[in-house]
Parts: C-alpha cells; sequence; structure tokens
C-alpha cells in the first residue's frame, strides 16, 4: 500500500518535472537549444520523491533566464497596430448616357491606399438609360429593349492624391481633405453588350473623422458602341457624391 | 425572451472586447531626440506638436506609412514611419512595426492583382489569386473578362506558376494550366450562338518587386482552345501591365 502511494507520487513528481521541460521545448524555436542541457540535469537527482520534488523547485530560478522573452512578446505586438489601409463606401448621383438622357447612378466603391500618395480603386455602378430624341420624335420606334436599357459597370483604377490639404470650418475645426486624379480601366454592360470601357476624372476627398470620409467626384466612361448603324466614340459624364469608412 | 438575452450578453461581450482592445492598444517610447505630430497622414500637413525623448506614446492606428499617436496629454497626430522605427517598447526593446520587404516575399503564402492586356485583339482584363507551396512553386486561378469588337467572353484558369528566382529584384516565371471560356458572340451579329470550351495554357512573365508588399508583372500565354470544330483555336493573349500584392 505504501509501496504503491510512493509509486505514485514518485510518477507524478516526474511527470511534472518532464511536462515542464516539454513546455520549455515548445516556447521558440531559439530557446530550445539552450534549455535542452538546463532541463535535463533537473530530472537526474530524482531518486527519491523528496530529491525529486526539491529538484523542481530549486531548478526553476535556474531556468528562467535561458528562456528568451523577447520572442513571444513580439508576436503579440506585432497584431496590435491598427492598420487602416482600406476604404468602403457607397454613392449616388447623376450618369449622363450619351444619346440616351441622364438618370440617377448609385454604386459601391473599395479602395487600397497604397502609399499616402497612390490608391487603387474597384468600382461597381448601375444607372439606367432613357430614351434617344429619335425615338421620341417619332413615337413609337424604340432602339432598345427594357432590360437592355439596364447600364451598369465597373471599373479598376489608379488613384492620385494630387492636393492633399486641410479645409478649416471656424477657428477651431480642421479636416483632412485631398484633391485626386483617378483613371482606369473596366466594362460597361449596355445595349445588350459589353463594352470595354476606359474611364478618367477627378475627385474631392474630407474626412471629418480620421475614419470617414465624404467625396465628389466626376468621371468619364469612354468606350465605342455601333449601336445607332456606325462605329463611334461616346463620353458618359457621372458627378457623383459618396460616403466611404477606412478599416 | 431568451434571445433579448442573447443579444444584451453579446453586447456586454463587445463592449467588453472593445474595453480590452483599447487597452491593448500598443504604447511606445520615443528614443529620438523628439518626433514630430502632423495633423494628417502626409508630408505635407503641418507639423503641430513634438513629443520628447524618453515619453510615452500609444499608437492608435497606421495609414500606409504614417502612424497615428495619442501622447500622455491626449495630443493627437500623425507620425512618419521613419521616425517611429527608432521608437522603443516600454520593455526597452526596438518596436517590431511589422514592415514587409522583399524578403518576406520568400514567406508569402498568398498573392493576388489585377492585370491588363490583349488576347487575340480583344481587351482584357484579368484579376488573379495564388496560394504559394514553396519559394518557387504556387497555384493560380486567373478569372479574364474579354472584350472585343466581335464577340465577348469570360474565362477562368487555373493553373501552377513557377518562379525561376524569386529572391532577385526582377525575376522571369513560367506557368502552364488549364480552364474554361466562354464566348458571347455580339447581338450585333446574329451568326453564332454562344458557346463553353475548355482551353490549355503555356506562358511565361516577368515578375517586378516594387516596394512594401507591391509588385508589378507582365505575362505572355500561349491558349489552345479545345473548339467543337474541327480545328482547335490558337490564341495569343498578352498581359502587358498587372499590380499584384502578397501576404
Amino acid at each position: 500500500m505504501e509501496v504503491s502511494r510512493l509509486r505514485l507520487l514518485f510518477l507524478t513528481a516526474v511527470a511534472a518535472t518532464a511536462l515542464q521541460g516539454c513546455g520549455l521545448f515548445s516556447r521558440g524555436d531559439d530557446a530550445a537549444p539552450e534549455s535542452v542541457p538546463a532541463a535535463s540535469p533537473a530530472p537526474a537527482p530524482a531518486g527519491s520523491p523528496a530529491g525529486t520534488e526539491t529538484a523542481a523547485t530549486t531548478g526553476e530560478p535556474d531556468r528562467k533566464p535561458i528562456i528568451d522573452p523577447q520572442v513571444e512578446r513580439r508576436e503579440i505586438r506585432r497584431a496590435k497596430i491598427d492598420t487602416e489601409d482600406f476604404e468602403v463606401g457607397a454613392y449616388y448621383g447623376i450618369l449622363s448616357i450619351e444619346d440616351f438622357e441622364s438618370h440617377a447612378v448609385y454604386g459601391g466603391r473599395l479602395a487600397y491606399h497604397l502609399t499616402e500618395d497612390f490608391f487603387i480603386e474597384a468600382t461597381l455602378g448601375q444607372s439606367r438609360a432613357g430614351r434617344t430624341s429619335y425615338e421620341t420624335l417619332s413615337g413609337s420606334a424604340e432602339l432598345l429593349t427594357d432590360d437592355e436599357r439596364d447600364y451598369t459597370y465597373y471599373a479598376l483604377s489608379l488613384g492620385w492624391n494630387a492636393l492633399p490639404g486641410e479645409v478649416f470650418i471656424g477657428k477651431n475645426r480642421a479636416y483632412n481633405t485631398a484633391f485626386y486624379l483617378v483613371a482606369g480601366i473596366g466594362s460597361t454592360n449596355f445595349g445588350g453588350d459589353d463594352r470595354f470601357t476606359v474611364n478618367g476624372g477627378f475627385g474631392y476627398r474630407v474626412l471629418p473623422t480620421d475614419w470617414l470620409a465624404v467625396h465628389f467626384d466626376v468621371r468619364d466612361h469612354v468606350y465605342d458602341i455601333d449601336l445607332l448603324g456606325e462605329k463611334k466614340i461616346v463620353n458618359n459624364l457621372e458627378a457623383h457624391l459618396g460616403l466611404s469608412v477606412f478599416f | 425572451m431568451r434571445r433579448l438575452l442573447r443579444l444584451l450578453a453579446f453586447i456586454g461581450f463587445a463592449f467588453a472586447a472593445v474595453a480590452q482592445a483599447e487597452d491593448l492598444k500598443q504604447k511606445i517610447l520615443v528614443a529620438d531626440p523628439f518626433i514630430e505630430l502632423h495633423t494628417g497622414p502626409g508630408r505635407g500637413f503641418p507639423i503641430f506638436h513634438v513629443v520628447e525623448r524618453g515619453r510615452e506614446v500609444t499608437i492608435i492606428k497606421r495609414r500606409t506609412d504614417w502612424f497615428e499617436v495619442r501622447t500622455e496629454q491626449d495630443v493627437e497626430g500623425w507620425v512618419s514611419h521613419e521616425q517611429m522605427v527608432a521608437t522603443l517598447a516600454p520593455t526597452g526593446e526596438p518596436v517590431d512595426l511589422h514592415e514587409p520587404t522583399r524578403e518576406n516575399y520568400m514567406s508569402r503564402r498568398w498573392q493576388g492583382g489585377v492585370m491588363a492586356g490583349d488576347f487575340g485583339g480583344a481587351s482584357l482584363i484579368s484579376a488573379f489569386g495564388g496560394y504559394a507551396f514553396s519559394d518557387n512553386l504556387s497555384i493560380e486561378l486567373t478569372v479574364n473578362h474579354i472584350l472585343g469588337e466581335f464577340s465577348n467572353g469570360a474565362s477562368a484558369t487555373l493553373g501552377l506558376m513557377h518562379v525561376f528566382a524569386p529572391e532577385w529584384r526582377l525575376s522571369p516565371y513560367f506557368t502552364l494550366g488549364t480552364g474554361i471560356i466562354y464566348t458571347d458572340p455580339k447581338t450585333t451579329l446574329v451568326r453564332s450562338a454562344d458557346r463553353t470550351d475548355q482551353l490549355g495554357y503555356v506562358g511565361g512573365g516577368l515578375q517586378f518587386y516594387l516596394t512594401r508588399r507591391f509588385m508589378l508583372r507582365s505575362e505572355y500565354r500561349n491558349n489552345i482552345i479545345f473548339t467543337s470544330r474541327d480545328d482547335n483555336e490558337e490564341v495569343d493573349e498578352w498581359k502587358y501591365l498587372g499590380f499584384a500584392f502578397f501576404f
């Protein structure tokens, strides 16, 4: 009875030291080689149960300086800085579709700020075409079906914050702003077809807080179309107001 | 009732998490003679405050190469990356700002980006994402939007990419893969119906490390489209310029 109890005590003591050793090894790759010789003498005097326990307690302070605490802390520190380079938002405005009147346009916008000067931007917008003057005058002839009058586009653009600055409201308020130029490529779905589209324009951004931005943008969407018989280049001008959030 | 309780518990947790996040914000010691606080995240914004050596500041967020910090007197401003690299953690160790460099490219896992070019005479807009198994080899998924004069199309391909010398700033690569292509003739031409075919490609390209986590890419692919007709179609695909980032 006594023997088995002693054996149990001995085994738990050995297990405790061994497991602690394992814990040390798994801490970090750098600390592992140094801690090998330090850990091995600890279980060595485990002749008697009492000896093991003293070894376990006295062994602790010897091992501590060997472990380099920098390794683990640095990992946590890295994740702490909140990087806000992305910007997501929505906009609403007016789009003039050449030959097909002007209508409301709305869309979404995702931007990634590469440096303080440049950003890349993806936009997805939707509008609807009206009737051409010809259709209105002739009364009946419809050039496009109802579905074909839906106007959707996407654009991938590069932007340059050409004129960063501040605006002042009253004596105590200043907001960061930027006047930027944007150019890019994309596709427009209108009149039953997708068309390769080049877009360009400018915008003005005001940041009421450091995570919210109000935009005013003017864009020109240029593409080739042969809807009215012969091929021609059209310019569709768009002006919109948007709101976006940095994250 | 239970749902309400759950909601309340959730809100409680959210608040606790926010409070904890506030406590965990990175604090640093100024090691330069002083650091300058700008009113905005850009070199042109005026300097309105300085913090001396030995003072503690809290990093609130980062945007591109600028860090928003809060001083002990609750003054908030933006500090440039150059001045932040010399700061110390409260323990006296240098702070790891987790700055991605070219060396990080070697340990990259994911890569993504957009490219533009020409697909057998049609305009091409392409987006890709890849996963690296090793320094050289990665698997890549590409989605293309093809916008031509007579037909439009879309394709999706999956292939292997082998970068010959990832440690070089400018490195060539080789790519090989397969995919599907969907072709939709323009509505103005009433000739053939839309079709979906399989394709195989072989190609090569160049990648250039730009800065931080950004790269430029240029690629050529020779596509063989396995059509249902007697002859296979061969299409040259040039992606003149692309932008990629890794993380």
